[in-house]
């Protein structure tokens, strides 16, 4: 009887959800840590052929997107009436804007896919090592409209000062800015289309989460913890996944992939 | 067990429930009595960390625009003026006008900085970098979310913005540490852009007299950085970091 109840635990533990889910995606090798990103490279051409880990790089332009769940672990983010709580949120919103994407033909790779709170430089680390991806950042307010959706960029950085052509792992985002507008404003369009209220046009925020990341990249924020019932913040889930793949495939045609992660656009 | 030692039994244990009910409202209120003590103790040592800023009545009372939320659940800030006596001395007219945003608007709904949090420290560089140190609780009670730590930066720096012009970048620290974030997502690492324009009347070194004259552009000689003032050498590191427009 013990033996048949050790076998069978044996089996659970191997077959555990984070080895079946096909969701489970770990960051691609070669993550940078905080100091100086890879080399920039030449403008990035689309078809190149050589990868700097050794592989075939993919043809054509964007494919992947990173997609941040907020918070988690021991910081459970905005706290809403009833204990709800953003990072339990917002993991169930990159549910359904990963299976949007996934529509559309990209790849996705999430920042977190349980409870745990990777840090800033993490998440950011997630993105930069992957080659011409965009980065989107799932948060819930405290405050604001109920039923609203806003896109921020990453305010003004100041210009790139290396000389070695480097970009400063603290400033990652500063050659990406005009990129991040772009998509921002595109996914914004679309969320104003199903969520009334919000703004026309992505606002522009110091979002540290941002600041690291060196591609496209934008925070969208819901609100807000403060409606009574989890429910109507359920039922806006759909609309926003399905804003962020259409913002996500339209961005496609005007972003020049780079060749290798973390170089300059 | 004889009937004697039975009575005897149940005799002390009713004197025991008997003194335990007696005793048991009086040791409530001397642990509640024990709790509010504390809680004025602290709040004490709290309003000795932070010393009034004196107002002097020979302040000219000028009209100060202050920024707090326009409505309670839009998004956008929007000016409030009110007159107030204000120092001609940058140091002390922006601990006033932060003090006063602090204080927060008459329907407190409307206010973007938590009602518990205190500015601690203020002081300014001879190059126009502030440095404002708020306690803790405006990490802590701030509701969290980009939007709200947002509104809570930009009331200060447009409050800053508007009445103190020699300000020109702040750096903010809470309890006197530099914080990755406010409350998980605005950025505090850097300095914040508050006016572009250099103000015309150079930054003057604060007074303690009271006797507070208003600056003069002819006063071109080396400023000397006295109380309320810090050397750049003597500045919290990392203020070189690049500056944001919040």
């Amino acid at each position: 009887m013990i033996g048949l109840l050790s076998v069978a635990l044996l089996t659970a533990v191997m077959v555990s959800p984070s080895h079946s889910s096909s969701q489970t995606q770990q960051p691609a090798t070669g993550a940078t840590g905080p100091g100086k990103l890879a080399a920039a490279s030449p403008q990035g051409v689309p078809g190149s052929v050589a990868s700097v880990f050794g592989g075939q790089v993919q043809q054509g332009g964007l494919n992947i997107v990173v997609l941040d769940p907020a918070h988690g672990g021991t910081d459970p983010g905005a706290r809403g009436t009833g204990g709800m709580r953003e990072s339990e949120i917002v993991l169930d919103f990159a549910t359904q804007v990963r299976r949007a994407l996934e529509l559309q033909g990209f790849q996705v790779v999430q920042t977190r896919q349980g409870n745990e709170n990777p840090s800033f430089d993490d998440r950011s680390a997630t993105a930069n090592a992957q080659r011409g991806p965009v980065f989107v950042t799932l948060h819930i307010s405290s405050t604001g409209l109920p039923g609203t959706a806003r896109v921020y960029v990453n305010s003004d950085l100041p210009p790139l000062a290396d000389a070695n052509g480097l970009i400063p792992w603290d400033r990652a985002q500063a050659p990406f800015l005009g990129l991040s507008r772009t998509f921002g404003d595109l996914v914004q369009g679309f969320l104003t289309q199903r969520f009334k209220g919000s703004p026309d046009t992505a606002q522009t925020a110091s979002v540290r989460q941002l600041r690291t990341t060196a591609a496209p990249a934008i925070a969208v924020e819901i609100s807000s913890v403060t409606v009574e019932d989890r429910a109507d913040l359920d039922r806006m889930a759909p609309g926003v996944a399905d804003a962020i793949a259409r913002g996500a495939a339209a961005f496609k045609p005007s972003y020049v992939v780079p060749n290798t992660p973390g170089a300059m656009p | 067990m004889t009937s004697r030692w039975k009575i005897i039994l149940i005799g002390g244990l009713v004197f025991l429930v008997l003194a335990a009910a007696i005793y048991f409202p009086i040791l409530r209120r001397r642990v509640k009595r024990a709790a509010r003590l504390q809680q004025q103790s602290e709040e004490q040592a709290r309003r000795e960390l932070t010393q009034p800023i004196a107002v002097n009545p020979g302040d000219p009372r000028v009209k100060t625009k202050l920024f707090w939320v326009s409505d309670a659940i839009d998004s956008t800030l929007a000016p409030v003026t009110v007159e107030l006596p204000l120092s001609n001395d940058p140091v002390l007219r922006s601990k006033q006008v932060l003090n006063t945003l602090l204080a927060g608007p008459v329907d407190a709904e409307l206010r973007t900085l938590p009602p518990d949090a205190l500015l601690l420290a203020f002081y300014l560089l001879p190059d126009g970098t502030a440095i404002a140190d708020f306690s803790e609780a405006l990490a802590t009670s701030i509701p969290s979310g980009i939007v709200s730590e947002q509104l809570a930066v930009n009331s200060i720096t447009r409050t800053l913005e508007a009445n103190v012009p020699q300000v020109q970048r702040l750096k903010i620290l809470i309890h006197g540490q530099e914080v990755e974030t406010l409350a998980g997502h605005l950025d505090l690492t850097g300095t914040f852009v508050v006016n572009t324009q250099p103000a015309l009347a150079p930054v003057k070194p604060a007074s303690t007299s009271g006797t507070d004259k208003p600056a003069t552009p002819a006063a071109d000689k080396p400023i000397a950085p006295i109380s309320g003032t810090v050397a750049p050498d003597q500045a919290p590191n990392k203020l070189a970091q690049p500056e944001r427009k919040p």
